[in-house]
């Protein structure tokens, strides 16, 4: 009986749910798949523009909008599932190495009336020099968030302060291999330059050392990337490298956040538009970008992302205080010291991710001569708890045949 | 008369012989093996073929070569291993210790109320699992409720980020499997071989150790199976709560991003351990219950 | 008689459990962000209902749970009766296998499914979504209905089974009449236990459902992912509310038909 109430409660439940959604998603005349960064697209809470509804309201198309934390990620989905994504929004470097490797389309730009919108600069570039695989969507640069109430105002200048054993446990660091093996780099002495077209196994090694040295020198939090916002925001950390426009919100939302643009230079990045190869829904996929360049949603969109935004006509609807901010909109003597990442090779790049996620999960110390990532005591008992429990159940398993055998001949006998 | 008789008789034998047919047929109907057939298959499929894919994986690379190289990248995880084994083993022992007078108590009350208990006890379960771990985050953050209180005393240490913090997590994830089973096992032990266990001069210290400890024991490796497997291999509890030290679970799914021959031989080697320790315990269990 | 001291001990766990999730649900009703207390408001429930997402993941959660729990059950049962037959060491050997994924860490089940639907994807041409989810999560749940469902045949006196057909039944009335009334309960609890599991799966969906199929769980981990949102609040206060409300009546149900038994 009472299963029976628990089964009834269920289908109404069921029942119940599925009006809900069958109300919300009638009658659309067609879709578009879109995978984007998160918190990369105006949401439409707190008084900003739904992008996405907007979209929906003006075209009737329906918007299947999924989030991805790295480029990574993007590629490895791309690749390995047989998922279709109409629009993707991959960096700089990663629609280089999805271009050459055939994966994406050429956009007619043709039907894509407002890329007119685009200022000049963006339209061109090292990684799409024909420029009919990309729109930019964005582009910026990393910087320094700290907490006034922390760090004395001023106190940071560059990345190197990351590696400062004063700030015990309080600097968050970039949870993706190119964003954090580039600031290593940059810090490593002699310093290694990130935007290089490629890089020796030495170079990746001393950046993995270098990356192992911010964990024990005890500053290290955590490896963040959307979380970086709760931990800024309440103050839970003190220092952040992050993505310029990301700061910019921060800012906006806790008064105690400061920033500082590194005195070294940073990565100087351009999201953008683009159509894969496994697309099903070409023409939908154009006219939501052309919907992203209209003027007014970018910068609706800037306005709450608070990226640099490549639409110029969009720029001039922006407020001062976008406009005068060196996060959102850099001035060109920091974009001189700034570097984007290129296409590197397929081998370095996964030692790269490799060396990387072993940097994230060590705790030893640095030999000065190799890196040890791990102890040899660690490893040896590993081996030995694994010999220990092979023996022992193979232990258990001859013992059970062999009473097994003894039990039937015991029972024949009877 | 007698051919009515015979007539009786066969139509008698005939009916009996009906029976012992249609008996015969529905008894291999019910004592068949067929029904099985479709969940066999899918077992091969989506159990057996799977595991020998992540072994296929882990003994070879991404050409498809004979390779023991896997093992040897997975080898630098064994830090992480180790503290992984680590977190879980504090965390069951302390859930052990906690559950355990707790599953006593609950025991000794009355049906009706044992069962009010443990229905309060199972909607913390019920509930969702990410939800839970994101409630203690909020929690022990910095500037959060505990934290506060600490700070009001003095002390100013960071509650959250730290192996602490995921224990707590853990444990909080995870007692109410440590219970349920031992207080099943408690619920059976009759009352009245404690009281002539005191009746015959035990005091309580002695009635506990000789006769509900061996007693409990089913119970106790249950929950400690229910609790360690889980701990030991679990995904996401050191990312929301825990700093800059990674557990097993959480490496194997970032391993698997860019390189599946390594995840999986990582992946095997938990696996091996985790049965390994699982068979010992059933052995373990089944000495007690042949004992007994 | 419970001494005082259990009864402190029994509260202290309680509201241990309990704490976290009353804390929850009181900042469910917070109008900020941050744990700063900063008024009444029921916004994040509104919020909550307008999401078309979270109302989407919910509908995909609830169709797989049912969905995985109903063909388990089936499976199962057939599966439970079946494996009976077979001669001991046979049998053993099934079972154990059977259990696998009930022993098996979760993240080694998720990531071996993933490696099989990435490969047969590649071969087959399908993309990983609510199929494979819902193959994955029928493969974790059966193994639970077995483990219910076996012992209820053990019990059950096979001699039932012939009586009805001694009395006229045909094999099929038989089945479903006998035997399938004194498994009635396994079976029932099997279900619940497939429904639970399933609607609560995070690990092994998170690997088998591709980049695009969204349920509850992973919802949830979406959104205490990144930035704080009172909406995961507001949900847990909702979830909590629907467990309580079922467990409660199922409770008092059960208690009554104890009273009526007695009588």
């Amino acid at each position: 009986m009472k299963k029976l109430t628990v089964l009834l409660t269920c289908v109404i439940i069921v029942l119940s749910s599925l009006t809900f959604t069958a109300c919300s998603g009638s009658g659309y005349e067609g879709e578009v798949n879109v995978y984007n960064w998160g918190e990369y697209i105006s949401p439409g809470d707190d008084e900003t523009l739904d992008v996405i509804a907007e979209f929906e309201r003006r075209y009737n198309i329906k918007v299947n909008y999924t989030n991805f934390e790295t480029n990574e990620e993007l590629y490895n989905v791309l690749v390995n599932s047989n998922s279709s994504y109409d629009v993707i929004i991959p960096s700089d470097y990663m629609v280089a190495r999805l271009r050459s490797e055939g994966m994406l389309e050429k956009i007619d730009l043709g039907n894509i009336p407002n890329y007119k919108n685009i200022d000049e600069k963006f339209r061109i570039s090292d990684f799409d020099p024909t420029g009919e695989y990309s729109v930019a969507y964005s582009w910026g640069i990393v910087a320094l968030v700290y907490n006034t109430t922390m760090i004395p105002e001023g106190e940071i200048t560059g990345f190197k302060d990351m590696w400062n054993p004063k700030y015990r446990n309080d600097v968050l660091m970039f949870n993706n291999s190119r964003d954090a093996m580039a600031i290593a780099m940059q810090v490593c002495d002699p310093p290694i330059d990130p935007g290089s077209e490629s890089f020796t196994g030495e170079d990746i090694d001393r950046a993995t050392k270098k990356l192992i040295e911010l964990k024990n020198c005890g500053s290290l939090k955590k490896y963040v990337m959307d979380q970086v916002f709760t931990e800024m925001e309440g103050s839970q950390s003190a220092l952040a490298a992050y993505y310029g426009g990301d700061i910019y919100t921060m800012l906006d939302n806790n008064e105690e956040l400061s920033y500082s643009l590194p005195e070294e230079g940073s990565n100087l990045f351009i999201d953008s538009m683009c159509i894969p190869t496994c697309c099903q829904n070409k023409e939908n996929a154009e006219l939501f970008i052309n919907f992203m360049c209209d003027p007014e949603i970018a910068a609706a969109n800037a306005d709450y992302i608070c990226y640099g935004t490549p639409n110029k006509a969009a720029l001039e609807l922006m407020d001062d205080d976008y406009k005068e901010s060196p996060l959102c909109n850099p001035p060109q003597e920091y974009i001189d010291k700034c570097y984007t990442f290129a296409n590197i090779d397929d081998q370095i790049y996964s030692e790269m991710q490799e060396k990387f996620v072993k940097a994230c999960s060590s705790t030893a110390e640095v030999s000065s001569i190799e890196i040890k990532t791990t102890s040899v005591e660690s490893k040896i008992a590993v081996a030995v708890i694994l010999a220990i429990v092979v023996i022992a159940t193979v232990i258990v398993i001859i013992l059970d045949i062999r009473r097994a055998v003894k039990n039937r001949g015991r029972i024949n006998k009877i | 008369m007698r051919t009515n008789r015979t007539s009786t008789e066969s139509f008698a034998s005939r009916f009996s012989l009906e029976i012992r047919k249609r008996r015969t047929e529905s008894r291999s109907a019910i004592k068949s093996k067929r029904p099985s057939i479709p969940y066999l298959g899918w077992m091969l499929v989506f159990t057996i073929v799977p595991l020998v894919m992540v072994v296929y994986y882990a003994f070879t690379d991404t050409n498809g070569r004979f390779t023991l190289d896997n093992f040897l990248n997975a080898s630098d995880y064994s830090e992480v291993f180790l503290y992984s084994l680590y977190v879980a083993l504090i965390s069951t022992l302390i859930c052990l210790v906690l559950a355990y007078p707790l599953s006593f108590f609950i025991s000794r009350c009355t049906a009706r109320k044992q069962s009010i208990i443990i229905m309060f006890l199972m909607v913390p379960m019920w509930m969702n699992f990410l939800l839970r771990i994101y409630a203690w985050v909020l929690i022990l953050q910095n500037y959060g409720p505990f934290d506060m209180i600490l700070n009001l005393i003095g002390v100013d240490v960071s509650l959250i980020g730290n192996t602490g913090a995921v224990v707590v997590g853990m444990i909080y994830e995870f007692l109410p499997f440590m219970i349920l089973p031992i207080h099943s096992v408690m619920s059976k032990i009759d009352d009245s071989l404690i009281e002539a266990a005191q009746d015959l001069g035990c005091s309580g210290f002695y009635v506990f150790r000789k006769v509900i400890l061996p007693l409990s024991v089913p119970g106790i490796i249950s929950g400690v199976t229910m609790v360690f497997v889980p701990t030991a291999s679990t995904f996401l509890v050191a990312q929301y709560l825990g700093g800059t030290q990674f557990m097993i679970g959480d490496v194997i799914e970032r391993v698997f991003q860019s390189d599946h021959n390594t995840g999986s031989a990582i992946a095997l080697v938990l696996m091996v351990v985790i049965l390994g320790f699982l068979v010992f315990m059933n052995r373990f269990g089944d000495k007690e219950a042949i004992a007994q | 008689m419970k001494k005082k001291s259990q009864k402190i001990y029994l509260a202290i766990i309680m509201a241990f459990l309990y704490a976290p999730i009353i804390y929850l649900i009181a900042y469910s009703f917070n109008d900020g962000k941050t744990s700063v207390w900063k008024g009444f408001t029921m916004k994040w429930y509104t919020a909550l209902f307008q999401d078309a997402q979270i109302m989407g993941s919910l509908y995909n959660t609830l169709l797989v749970a049912i969905l995985a729990s109903v063909i388990a059950t089936v499976l199962g049962t057939a599966a439970a009766i079946g494996i009976y037959n077979f001669k001991g060491g046979v049998r053993s050997a099934i079972q154990n296998v059977s259990n696998i994924p009930i022993i098996n860490p979760e993240i080694v089940t998720g990531v071996s499914l993933m490696l099989l639907f990435t490969f047969a994807g590649t071969m087959l041409g399908f993309e990983m979504g609510f199929w494979t989810v819902l193959l994955a999560h029928i493969g974790f749940c059966t193994p639970y209905v077995i483990l219910n469902v076996t012992p209820r045949i053990r019990q059950m006196d096979a001699s039932l089974y012939e009586a009805a057909l001694d009395l006229g039944c045909s094999p099929m009335q038989a089945f479903f009449k006998v035997v399938l009334h004194e498994l009635l309960p396994g079976i029932l609890s099997g279900f619940l236990i497939s429904f639970t599991y399933s609607l609560d799966d995070f690990v092994i969906t998170y690997f088998t459902r591709g980049s695009r199929f969204q349920t509850l769980p992973i919802q949830i981990y979406t959104m205490t992912h990144q930035r704080i949102n009172p909406k995961a609040n507001a949900l847990s206060a909702l979830m909590f509310l629907v467990i309580l409300v079922i467990l409660i009546i199922s409770n008092v149900v059960s208690a009554k038909k104890d009273k009526e038994a007695v009588r």
